[in-house]
Formats: C-alpha cells, structure tokens, sequence
C-alpha cells in the first residue's frame, strides 16, 4: 500500500531526477574506484566529496522547499536542524575514535579531557551506538520542530513574524553551541573523526559509499516529499499556503497541518546534516549562522520555490557557482550572490526550473490548441509549475 | 603629647623647606645625603626619615635612586652621588644641585647597600614627601596610594598632611586613608572606634579589604563594631552596584533603541522588513570614520566638531542609499513581504563586500572627540561620557521622530499611507512619493545611529550584523506600526538583558532573552502595543 502511494507520487519529472540520482549513486563511485587515476573518466575523490556535500545541501534546500513552497512557512532557522542533525552524527563519529584522540581517553572525546571533566555528560550516552545516533538525527530537529512549531502555530504566528523568530531560535543556538559548557566543542566544534562504522571515514571506499549514500537519501526523500504533495494532505497544505483564513473557515486544522510538514521538513534537514558531516569531516557552531539559513533560502528560490525539482537544481547550481567563484575571484562571490538575491526576487519570481516548467507547458498548450485548430487564446493559462 | 609634638615638628620642618632657601639647607641635605653612604643598615630607617623630614623636593629622586640600587658613595672622600651606568663607567649626579659630576670608574665607587627593610622605608618616605607636594593632583595620587596600599607607619605623614590640607577632595581621601591606616597601627581602641565608624560612611573597597583583616585579630569589644561596619558598607555597595547595572541597562537600552529605531519606521510602519538596515549602520560608522579621516589630516583643529559635521553627512549618505534601494528593488515588491527580506539581504552583502573593498576587512579607527571621552563619579556610580551622550542622542532622535510622525504635514501622509493605502491615493496623496521619502527617512536615521554606535563598537564591514537581529527583537517586541512600543521594548530588553548577566553571564543571558522573546510572541503575536482594528489584517 505504502509502494503504492509512493508510486503514485511520480510524474514524469520526478521519475527522471530520482532515475538521474540513482544513476550518479552508482556511476560516480564506480569511476571514482574502478578507474585509475590518469583515466580520463576518472573521478578524483576531492571532487566525490564535494558533489556529496551538494547533494546534502539539496536535501536541505528540498526539506525547506516543503514548508517554504508548499505551506508559505519562510523558516529562517532551517540551518539549525541541519546543524543539530550534523552534531548528532559528530558525537556518534567522536565516540567512535575512543582511545586514539591524542589524550587517549577511551570515553572522552579530546576536548573534554582538554577541558578537566571528568566522566561523560548524561546526554552523550548512547552515541557510541550507530542506531542511537541515527535515531537522534532524525528525533532531534524533528522534536525540536514540533514543540516550536506547536507554540508558534497555535498562536498563528505567521508571516514575517514566524521568519524572525526562527531566526532568534538559530541564532540562540549559535550562541548557545559556542559555549564551552554546553559539552559540544564550543568554538571548535567536533572534528578529527576516525571512523564510520567501523570504515576509516578517510579512504576513498568510504567516501565513495557516503555520496552515494546521500544520493539515495536525496532520491528517497523526494519521493517522500512528491508523495506528500500529491496526497489529499498536500492539496490542503498548498490551499493553506494560499488562503490560510479560508482553509480555516472550511474547517481545517490550519496548525496541526503546518506542524506535521515542519516537523518532516525539520527531520529531513536533519538527515541531510548527518550526511553531511562525515563528507566535510567538522561541525562547528559556525553551521548554527542565521546567514546560512537565508542561503538554504536562496538555493530554493534560484531553483524555483513550490517545484520540487527546483531546490535541488538550485542548490547544485548555486553551490557550484560558490565553488568555482570563491577559487577564481574571492573578492566577488558575496557580490555574485548579493546579486543573486536581487535578480532571483525581481526577475524569476518562479526560479529557473519554475519558469522553464511555465515555458514548456505554455509551448505544450499552444500546440495543442493549434492541433484542435481551436484558436482559443483565453483557455491558455500558463500551468502552474510543478 | 607627644603626637601632637610630631606634628609641629614636621610642620616645622616643612614650613622652613618652603621658605627658607639657600646654601645652608643645601648643604644640610648634602650632609644628609653624606650620611646614608656611613650609616649601617640598622640606622637607614633613622636616616630615610631625618630625610624625608627636610621636605625638600630635591629628596626625591635621592630617595628613588635609593631604593632602586643607583646611590653610590665615593671610596675617596665619602660624597654620595646618584649615579648612572655609562659603559665600564659611571656618570655622576650631584644629589643637591641636580648637576652632572663628571664620571668615575666602577672601582672608585661603593654601592650604598639596600635591603628589603630599606626599600620600605624608602616607599612609605616618598608617599609621604608626595603628600606634601604643592601639586594638588600629586597630593590626590599619593593619598590615594596610600589608602590602596595602607602601611603603619606612614600613619603620622598623614597625620601632618591632613593638618596643612586646603583642598577637600584630597582631605576626604586623607581622612579615609588615615582610618585605613589607623586600624593597622597600635593606636588606642577609642581611636580605631572612630576610623571604622568613618570607614563604614564611605563605600571603598580598601576600607572593606582592611576591616575584614581587622576582624580577624580585634579584640571582642572592637569585633561588633567591625561586623557592623561590614555589613553596612556590603549594603552600600550592593545599593551602588544595583544602581551601576542600571546605568549599564540604561545605556544598552539607548544603543538598542538607536539601533531599531531606524527600522521601526521601515518594519514597523511600512511593513518592509529591510535586512539591510545593519549595513545602513555600518555605513554611518564609515561616514563618521572619513570624516574624521579628513579633519585628522587637513584640519585638525575641528577634531572636537568632527561628530556633528558626520551626523547630517551619515544622515544624507544613508538616506541617499535607502532612496535608492527602495527606487531600484523594493518598490517592485509591495505586497511580498518575504521577498523583499530576501532582496534587502542580497543587499546588504553586496554593501559590506562593497565596504569590504573599499576599506578592508580589518576594524577602522574612530576617535572619541575630547567632550565624549572619560567618566565622572555621581556617587559611587562610575558614568563615561560617550555613553551618556548616546543616552541623550537616542532619546533626542526618538522625540524628533515622534514630532516629525505627528506633528508636521509629511508625517501625516506617511502615517495616511500606512494606514489605508488606496484611501491616501485617492485623496491624492502621492503613495510612492511618500513611500521612497519614509524609507529613506528610517535608512537616514540608521546612518545617524552608525555616527553614534561608531563612539562604542569596532567600526568594521561586520558593524551592522551584530545589531540586525536585535534591532527586529526590540521592534517585534515593542509591536510593529508603534514608536512607543520600540521605545518601551528597546529599554526593557536592555534591562532584562543585564540584569539576567549577574546570574547567568552575557552569554546564557541572551540566549535567556532570546527564548524568552520567542515564548513572548506566542503569546502576544503582535507585541507589546498592538495596532487593532482593521489595520492589522491587511
């Protein structure tokens, strides 16, 4: 029943992103591994590892475009759930160097031996279990979510207020991770991982298995997310984006329905974090930035808001201009993106893939109409893109 | 008796130091001085006081020369000299006239030996020749050393200065320093009696540092008066600290309120949220940063005037910017409020790479003018200048405001469109006039603020980051559309803020604020002082 409801989910341009996604999961580690170095096809690891990180920033951008595109919650906190989920899965990678940190502390991870405590703090038992920590990924950001959201949208905060206090809660939480005391790192975060189930996260197998692990995740969870937005629930959610009082009036519990998409858009954000770190090797407090969450917006945005193609074509494409701009002329990137915002919020309203969609489907309705040699301008409406 | 006897002494001698004058007390002090190079260690203290008694000026560096190991005795005639190392020799000093005289080699001299009793001496001398200096502010400095530093027996120095002592500062801090000094001494019980009693009026620090070491070795009778003392000035210190973190609520108030008030106008009463608005700030502070760059260099005379020449600078600057931004990008997004934080964010980082560029990443220097800089004492309470300035420079503005929104024609159309945007257009109101003048009106009074906060805060590219997020916490708290909410919420939130940092230290304390605003919109959705009726749907 469950494959069913999923199957449904896809139409055409679904099918070709997660038939793309899955393609990548294995042909970019096969080159990377079966190939040899001076191979013209090969895939040095530096780059699978960079396009990992893509993928995971996709996964985010998709997770904020389910509460952004589809329910009109413009959440300024979303780095915050990717944070937490990254630090879940940076305590699990902590426990697992054990006796090899360089004070050689079987329980306490380096900076907690630096910083004199002397037993393990009670909210880092567990993570030296892979399950317990995968579990927190996921649970962590997702209660996190549901409790705020429970507060702020039963007392219909909403609009621009709802954006800035999700802002004040990342931005409490940045202050509250560079704490020392708080028993994550503080300033320096966590790094220096050794292992990931048992792997040395370092070799180029276990980088090839993450980004292909985030791919499949990424897949997974568009599937998820197309589900959702086809269902009856997702029909509401779009009819609450566009006229909350309305819905309201129809007898809709307009909260409960942006609780549950926060709450998943929430978890989502936080498995892209796990995935994440592993493939950068830190997480720091520097994650928690108010500014980061604005990007997350922005790849959205570019990609094309209420697409659900668009955020990972956005968050690609904006990551990789990033890339190729911060090594070429470092002076310019904050200009390029600056820009970005500007052009994107005046000129593509819809985002790239929003507005091809509109192009095309324009094109396709003008075919046809001519094929029924029914010139009949006032039927064609631009469809809304999807 | 014989105190008093002392005190005439030493009056005596001062009073024949400063009027007589001439080769015979010249050549007492070189005889004097002669002396310190023959006597035995055991007899220096005698010495160091017969000299210190002479209180002539000219005793000083001897004494300092003294107790740094640069007082050296000719082998050949006994004549003592300061001395100081030139190569393999030694330049002489004459101690009495100050003259050079001439040079000897190390082997013809003999050090005039020292020891740690000595070097007592020799400070409790000086600050007791100090105390009798004709400067008042040297006079302050040494009775406030001695009240920092409280020795025994200096007790009668003290004594001989508080009865010469015209001025009533230096006295007071004399009368404080001789209880200090009092307790540690041998004096009668009635007379330490007296000193706690005063010492329990005032509210130092060194008065409480002496009075619990008191307490440890006073006799019974003496240790209820000591308690009491302690406890009374830990209440007049509480009181004073109480009083001192109001002041910091107070000033941390006026800088949020600087910060916001600029965005009240554009958030609050058009509804823009302009994530700009830091980068308004930053350019204030840069604006203030030329200007002073041009007074330093062409006319450094104007250096005290430099503030208000950059005041309607900053405001012309920013607002132009505003004017433009609102021109170029946010008139196109009337109605997106999302997007337009979207736009005004992409915006401010092109304004602070772009100042990035210009200026480099790195902090620039602005000085405070001469009337912003230093403090004041009003009680026990510790006022600096640039921040009471920035008190009085928020309040003026807000009530500037407050008159432009009120009072005059222009504020009337903009609080007109504010209210019912076609309604004004149709009575002829030109809206995106009123729109581009408003928006540039709250940019312009963001780059007064960056004029002001330039005074306090590291004036770099990152200026206006720091103050963006707060700035929305006091407008959201305040109630948007409402100038009193901002001022209400900017002062509370700077209360709470610094009275939650005893407890919980600045870090946890705004976290602390934070949450708690969070917690407070679910409750009261639209702040403090809500607009109501049917404004607030649309």
């Amino acid at each position: 029943m469950i494959t069913s409801f999923l199957m449904k989910s896809l139409d055409r341009s679904i099918l070709i992103v997660v038939a793309i996604l899955l393609g990548l999961a294995l042909l970019v580690p096969a080159l990377n591994l079966l190939t040899a170095p001076n191979h013209p096809l090969h895939v040095p690891t530096y780059l699978v590892s960079l396009f990992g990180k893509y993928l995971t920033y996709a996964l985010l951008a998709l997770a904020l475009d389910l509460v952004w595109g589809f329910c009109g919650i413009l959440s300024l906190g979303h780095a915050a759930f990717f944070a937490l989920g990254g630090y879940a899965m940076g305590m699990y990678l902590m426990r697992q160097i054990g006796a090899r940190g360089s004070y050689g502390n079987p329980l306490l991870p380096d900076f907690m031996v630096f910083l004199n405590w002397k037993e393990l703090p009670w909210f880092w038992y567990g993570f030296d279990m892979f399950w317990f920590a995968a579990l927190m990924v996921v649970l962590v950001p997702g209660v996190l979510a549901f409790v705020f959201g429970w507060f702020a949208f039963r007392s219909r905060v909403n609009g621009v207020y709802l954006s800035i206090i999700t802002q004040a809660m990342t931005y409490a939480l940045l202050l509250a991770f560079f704490r020392n005391d708080m028993g994550f790192g503080g300033n320096n975060g966590l790094t220096d991982f050794k292992d990931i189930l048992g792997f040395n996260i370092q070799a180029d197998g276990t980088r090839a298995v993450l980004f292909a692990a985030s791919a499949l995740m990424l897949a997974l969870c568009l599937i998820l997310t197309a589900a959702i937005v086809r269902s009856k629930y997702g029909k509401v959610l779009v009819a609450v984006r566009d006229a909350e009082s309305r819905t309201r009036f129809l007898g809709y519990r307009v909260e409960h329905i942006k609780l549950f998409a926060f709450t998943v858009s929430a978890m989502m954000a936080g498995i892209a974090g796990a995935l994440y770190v592993p493939q950068v090797g830190i997480i720091n407090p520097g994650e928690f930035e108010p500014g980061n969450s604005i990007e997350v917006v922005i790849w959205t945005a570019v990609g094309g808001r209420g697409t659900l193609v668009g955020p990972i074509v956005g968050a690609i494409l904006v990551n990789g201009g990033k890339s190729i701009f911060t090594a070429a002329f470092p002076e310019f990137w904050l200009f390029a993106l600056g820009g970005l915002f500007v052009l994107v919020t005046l000129f593509l309203p819809k985002g790239v893939v929003g507005t091809a969609g509109a192009y095309f489907a324009r094109r396709r309705a003008e075919r046809k109409a001519r094929a029924n040699e029914a010139p009949d301008n006032l039927a064609i409406e631009p469809m809304a893109a999807e | 008796m014989y105190r008093i006897l002392q005190i005439l002494f030493v009056a005596l001698c001062l009073l024949i130091s400063t009027h007589v004058v001439g080769s015979r007390a010249a050549d007492d002090l070189g005889a004097l001085v002669d002396q310190l190079g023959v006597a035995k260690l055991s007899d220096m203290d005698e010495r160091i006081s017969s000299l210190a008694k002479t209180g002539d000026a000219k005793v000083i560096p001897v004494l300092e020369a003294l107790g740094e190991g640069e007082l050296y005795q000719r082998k050949s005639d006994g004549k003592v000299f300061l001395v100081k190392v030139q190569g393999a020799d030694l330049l002489l000093i004459d101690p009495v006239t100050g003259m050079e005289a001439g040079q000897a080699p190390k082997a013809a001299m003999q050090k005039v030996k020292v020891n740690n009793a000595v070097r007592r001496a020799v400070r409790s001398a000086l600050g007791g020749l100090t105390l009798f200096s004709d400067d008042t502010s040297a006079r302050l400095k040494a009775a406030q050393s001695m009240l920092q530093t409280p020795n025994a027996d200096a007790l009668d120095a003290i004594e001989a200065a508080i009865a010469t002592e015209k001025d009533a500062t230096v006295r007071k801090v004399l009368d404080e320093a001789r209880a200090v000094t009092l307790l540690l001494s041998e004096r009668s019980d009635e007379e330490k009696r007296q000193a706690i009693t005063l010492l329990a009026k005032g509210n130092g620090r060194t008065g409480l540092a002496v009075l619990t070491s008191a307490l440890a070795n006073a006799d019974a009778a003496l240790k209820l008066d000591i308690e009491a003392a302690i406890a009374r000035i830990e209440q007049t210190q509480a009181f004073w600290n109480a009083g001192q973190n109001v002041w910091y609520a107070l000033s941390l108030g006026s800088v949020l309120l600087l910060a916001a008030i600029g965005l009240a106008i554009t958030f609050g009463v058009m509804g823009i949220i302009n994530m700009a608005h830091g980068e308004m700030v930053m350019l204030g502070a840069y604006t203030t940063f030329l200007v002073q760059e041009v007074i330093r260099n062409s006319y450094p005379g104007l250096f005290d005037w430099s503030l208000a020449i950059a005041l309607p600078l900053a405001f012309l600057v920013t607002g132009t910017v505003g004017l433009a931004i609102e021109r170029g990008v946010i008139r196109f997004l009337y109605g997106r409020p999302l997007e337009t934080l979207l736009a005004t964010w992409g915006i401010s980082l092109i304004l602070q790479q772009a100042v990035r560029s210009i200026f480099g990443p790195t902090n620039r220097e602005v000085g405070n003018p001469s009337w912003m800089a230093g403090a004041f004492d009003l009680g026990g309470l510790t006022i600096t200048w640039n921040r009471l300035w920035i008190i009085v420079f928020a309040l003026t503005v807000f009530a500037a405001l407050l008159f432009l929104l009120k009072k005059t024609p222009m504020g009337l159309r903009m609080r007109a469109v504010t209210q019912n945007r076609r309604m004004a257009s149709s009575m002829g109101i030109r809206t995106p006039f009123v729109d581009a003048l408003t928006f540039a009106l709250g940019s312009g009074i963001a780059g007064m603020a960056g004029v002001a906060l330039s005074q306090i805060d590291n004036v770099s590219p990152n200026l206006g980051q720091g103050y963006i997020i707060d700035s929305f916490m006091v407008v959201v708290f305040g109630g948007v559309g409402n100038l009193w909410g901002t001022l209400v919420g900017a002062f509370s939130l700077g209360i709470l803020n610094k009275f939650l940092e005893p407890y919980a230290g600045a870090v946890l304390g705004k976290i602390l604020v934070l949450v708690l605003i969070i917690l407070f919109i679910q409750k009261k959705p639209r702040g403090l002082f809500a607009l109501k009726g049917r404004a607030v749907e649309a």
